[in-house]
């Protein structure tokens, strides 16, 4: 028998979870329009693969996965790709996000199936691509994608496979309901993750509230030749938060900032391990899960097989919900879940119930008070904060001292806010802290880019005037020694110079002297013509002569000035 | 109906700070059940007195400060102060002590600082101190316990006697017939006794210390009934009396004639009330569990010191406030190591 450890703190909230087991499992009813977000698991968003007007069958992948942290979708059932766009979508935020909506078409036509008859006789490779080309993320919760956490590498040795089953959280029974009637399922997917991790042990850890389950568990688990034991350990939430189950069944703490894998350990859910049965073993892709209709606005509280996408509102219906008792809608549990205003989104990969409470059951929550620093908070917290010093720190904007107390250390299980005498939203001024500290992270951050490029560009701008400075450097010591070389050529002519320009002189001079000598003879030439003297003929060939010298000359110096231009 | 957005958790302990107050003053009960028994009704009056101008003087405050005013008085805070100023009084004190008492604690101590959550100092403590230094003579002169009195027990039996006593004046021969010395004033002015002589001469020790450990026994009921209720965890107390104990039981063991013995530390005076009822005040108190335990130690030690060769023979009040100036800091220094933390850490993290 494995020993059982305890972790700090932790409550006892109401369990409230046997009006959901009345009854087995219940196929939820196909709904007309099947909304799948593309955003169902922690990572980057899956990139669309089909076009609207495209028909889909029933298993198609319709979204692949973008890049390493990430999970492709399928098309949960038959029908005609309507829209890609934004929808509302089940995210704490309340805002809509991109999805594909599918228009079934009622005949629910599977897709050819790719099962691996022998996942032994394949390669890890091909096992790990085939079980990330079947979209399956983690069900627990949080939804982190499981090819991830199988494909570990040669840095990671596993001593300890945990299959969480503890489902600690209140209402919720999806996994309870599924290890009662589905173990094998549970088991052969638990084989198939032994298969590729190789742990030396694998621990099952459920609560005591579950003896059925454990019933079930136990009664299969002979048929498996596993290091394989189901650890029971006590009611108490959160014993399923990850860090703290592993903490109950090792004793060992996952150091802060690393995951379990660093200290050899590996965690998966219940559910996550029959979607792994179903995707290697019947090649269904993960477009269905076990979801908990529970709370008192409904009519029928109990676990349904429910097609991803489905809308909430007609599960609703199928439950048979009286609206005008339904005061909250939330999905997940009531400690860590979110409350829903619209009830047309769908479910998602990571929605295990569904609770419709009515005003008496989820009351809104009194009027805050101040802290009176009573420590019931710092008795339950599960992972030894000091949340009323952190409350302190968050509500003063002292984030550097509430960072020093470890804030993000805080798994927002949301023990402390349950039993706060003052009913203070504790939670919520964790969160507000945690995201004022990233954003102040993200600012810096982009003060230190913003300073840097402010600095690159400062350093290329001094660059470039060095540079201007060493061409215009260059440029004068070229010129100078252009100069130097002119003046050297210069002197070099100078002698010849003054002949040239004499000459030059000569011939302008001589050219001036002819013009005014053939004036003058024009002059004549007129006279005489309009006298009507004697002598035209003579005076005419005089002209013509000094014509023809003038225009020597003028040529002459012409050319010579024209030469030395 | 329209469904409405709130953060989780979506569900919470029917739990709240009247509830707690109400616990804390249902503890009180024996306490006063057992100073009724052993002074007479003096203590059952001043309560009613100390409740009455405690809530009027916050009401007074609340409007001041314009805070909703019904709201904050149901929280209860202000009954249990006023409940504790009126257990730790002598039961015959004049009616105006008790109302400097209850104005001090509300108003000056609580309310000028920021109100419920907000105080550095025990309100109760502080009005107690503030009197102890005032008004020395009447804080100090409690009425002998009924086993002393005989016959005169009618005397201060009557509720309405006892009512005349409080609010006009008790006549000088009623104040040095049945009014007397406490154990531990006793013990401290001496005047050249040893223990053992003391014991011996004086009735308020050897008959009457017996009325005081049975008050203390009283207090000791409330405050395990409130550990086992989870209002408070053990570590102030446990440390406080433990170290009390030890220091005690060191002193008196190197040299029994000149110091009280150990059981008479722990069993009169207001080491009990104090160790459950004041040492375990969360506002002005350290906050985490190892922070508790320096806190408690810091008190006892306090304690015992000051009795011992302070010129205070009750020394509770001054011990608590001293460790209440020290409460922050020790905060600081007294993290828990979180999960997957290898250390806890220390200091304030601040740039400070």
């Amino acid at each position: 028998m494995t020993r059982i450890y305890s972790f700090h703190g932790g409550i006892h909230p109401p369990d409230n979870k046997r009006q959901s087991l009345g009854a087995p499992i219940k196929q939820a009813p196909l709904p007309s329009r099947l909304i799948l977000p593309l955003q169902q698991h922690i990572g980057k968003s899956a990139t669309p693969i089909v076009e609207v007007g495209d028909r889909v069958l029933k298993g198609q992948k319709i979204a692949d996965a973008t890049g390493f942290i990430s999970a492709a979708l399928h098309a949960p059932s038959s029908g005609t790709v309507t829209y890609i766009g934004l929808q509302p979508a089940p995210h704490a935020s309340g805002l809509e996000s991109p999805c594909i909506v599918i228009e079934a078409d009622g005949l629910d036509e599977w897709i050819s199936k790719k099962a691996i008859a022998d996942f032994r006789s394949i390669q890890k490779k091909a096992l790990l691509d085939h079980i990330r080309e079947s979209g399956v993320a983690g069900l627990g919760g949080a939804g982190f994608p499981t090819d991830i956490k199988l494909n570990l590498g040669k840095d990671h040795i596993i001593n300890t496979l945990i299959i969480n089953a503890a489902e600690c959280e209140p209402y919720i029974t999806a996994d309870d309901a599924l290890m009662r009637e589905r173990p094998d399922e549970i088991l052969k997917g638990v084989e198939i993750i032994a298969h590729l991790l190789e742990p030396s042990k694998i621990l099952i850890g459920i609560e005591d509230n579950k003896p059925n389950a454990i019933k079930a568990l136990r009664d299969y688990i002979r048929e498996y030749q596993l290091p394989i034991e189901v650890v029971v350990v006590p009611t108490l939430y959160p014993s399923g938060g990850e860090k703290q189950l592993i903490q109950l069944l090792t004793s060992i703490e996952v150091p802060s900032g690393s995951i379990p894998a660093d200290v050899g350990i590996v965690c998966q859910n219940v559910g996550t391990a029959a979607a792994i049965y179903r995707a290697v073993e019947l090649g269904e892709p993960m477009i269905s899960r076990i979801v908990t209709l529970t709370g008192f606005a409904l009519g029928h509280r109990q676990n349904y097989d429910v097609l991803m996408g489905t809308p909430f509102s007609v599960l609703l219906e199928a439950a048979e919900v009286d609206r005008d008792k339904m005061f909250r809608l939330v999905m997940g549990g009531p400690m860590m879940g979110i409350s829903i205003e619209d009830d047309r989104i769908p479910v998602i990969k990571t929605t295990n119930c569904i609770i419709a409470a009515t005003q008496e059951e989820m009351p809104p929550a009194p009027p805050a008070q101040p802290c009176i620093r009573c420590g019931m908070c710092e008795q339950v917290c599960p992972a030894s904060l000091l949340p009323q010093q952190l409350y302190w720190f968050a509500k003063g904007r002292e984030f550097d001292k509430a960072r020093h107390h470890n804030l993000f250390d805080c798994i927002e299980c949301g023990a402390c806010a349950y039993v706060c005498p003052s009913n203070i939203p504790l939670v919520q001024h964790y969160r507000f802290a945690k995201s004022e500290i990233r954003n102040e992270e993200a600012e810096q951050q982009k003060s230190i880019q913003a300073r840097e490029r402010f600095e690159a560009r400062q350093a290329r701008l001094a660059r470039e005037v060095a540079e201007k400075e060493q061409r215009r450097k260059e440029r004068a010591e070229a010129a100078a020694k252009e100069q130097a070389r002119k003046k050297l050529e210069q002197d070099q002519t100078t002698h010849a110079t003054p002949n040239a320009e004499a000459e030059l002189k000569k011939l302008k001079t001589a050219a001036s002297v002819a013009r005014t000598k053939l004036k003058k003879a024009r002059e004549a030439l007129k006279n005489a013509e309009d006298k009507d003297l004697d002598g035209i003929e003579k005076l005419q060939a005089t002209v013509a002569q000094l014509e023809e010298k003038a225009g020597e000359a003028e040529r002459a110096w012409q050319d010579a000035s024209g030469a030395k231009q | 109906m329209a469904l409405i957005h709130l953060s989780s958790p979506h569900v919470s302990k029917a739990n709240a700070t009247n509830r707690v107050m109400r616990l804390v003053l249902i503890a009180t009960l024996p306490a006063l059940l057992a100073l009724t028994l052993f002074f007479g009704w003096g203590s059952l009056i001043q309560l009613l007195l100390a409740s009455t101008t405690a809530l009027l003087f916050e009401a007074i405050c609340l409007h001041l400060r314009k805070r909703p005013v019904l709201f904050f008085l149901r929280d209860g805070s202000a009954l249990v102060t006023a409940v504790l100023i009126a257990l730790a009084i002598p039961p015959f004190a004049p009616w105006w002590i008790v109302v400097i008492g209850t104005f001090t604690a509300i108003v000056i101590a609580k309310h000028l600082y920021g109100g419920l959550g907000n105080n550095p100092f025990n309100p109760a403590m502080v009005a107690y101190a503030l009197l102890l230094i005032s008004f020395p003579m009447e804080m100090t002169q409690w009425n002998a316990p009924f086993v002393l009195l005989g016959d005169h027990w009618s005397v201060l039996a009557s509720f309405k006697d006892s009512l005349i006593i409080i609010f006009t004046s008790m006549n000088q021969t009623l104040i040095d017939a049945y009014t007397g010395a406490t154990p531990l004033e006793v013990l401290k002015h001496r005047s050249g006794m040893t223990t053992e002589e003391v014991w011996r001469n004086n009735p308020v020790l050897n008959q009457g210390v017996f009325a005081w450990y049975g008050i203390s026994a009283a207090w000791l009921m409330g405050g395990v009934f409130l550990i086992y209720r989870k209002v408070f965890t053990w570590h102030a107390p446990f440390s406080m009396l433990v170290t009390l104990f030890l220091l005690s039981s060191l002193f008196y063991a190197g040299d029994p004639s000149n110091f009280a013995d150990p059981f008479v530390h722990l069993g009169v005076g207001a080491t009990m009330m104090c160790a459950f009822f004041i040492a375990t005040d969360p506002v002005s108190g350290a906050t985490s569990n190892k922070g508790k335990v320096i806190f408690g130690i810091g008190v006892g030690a306090l304690v015992y010191i000051i009795r011992t060769w302070g010129s205070y023979p009750d020394a509770v009040a001054f011990a608590i406030l001293l460790m209440n100036l020290t409460a922050p800091f020790i905060d600081h220094y007294t993290q828990p190591r979180s999960y997957g933390h290898e250390r806890a850490n220390r200091g304030t993290g601040g740039r400070s």
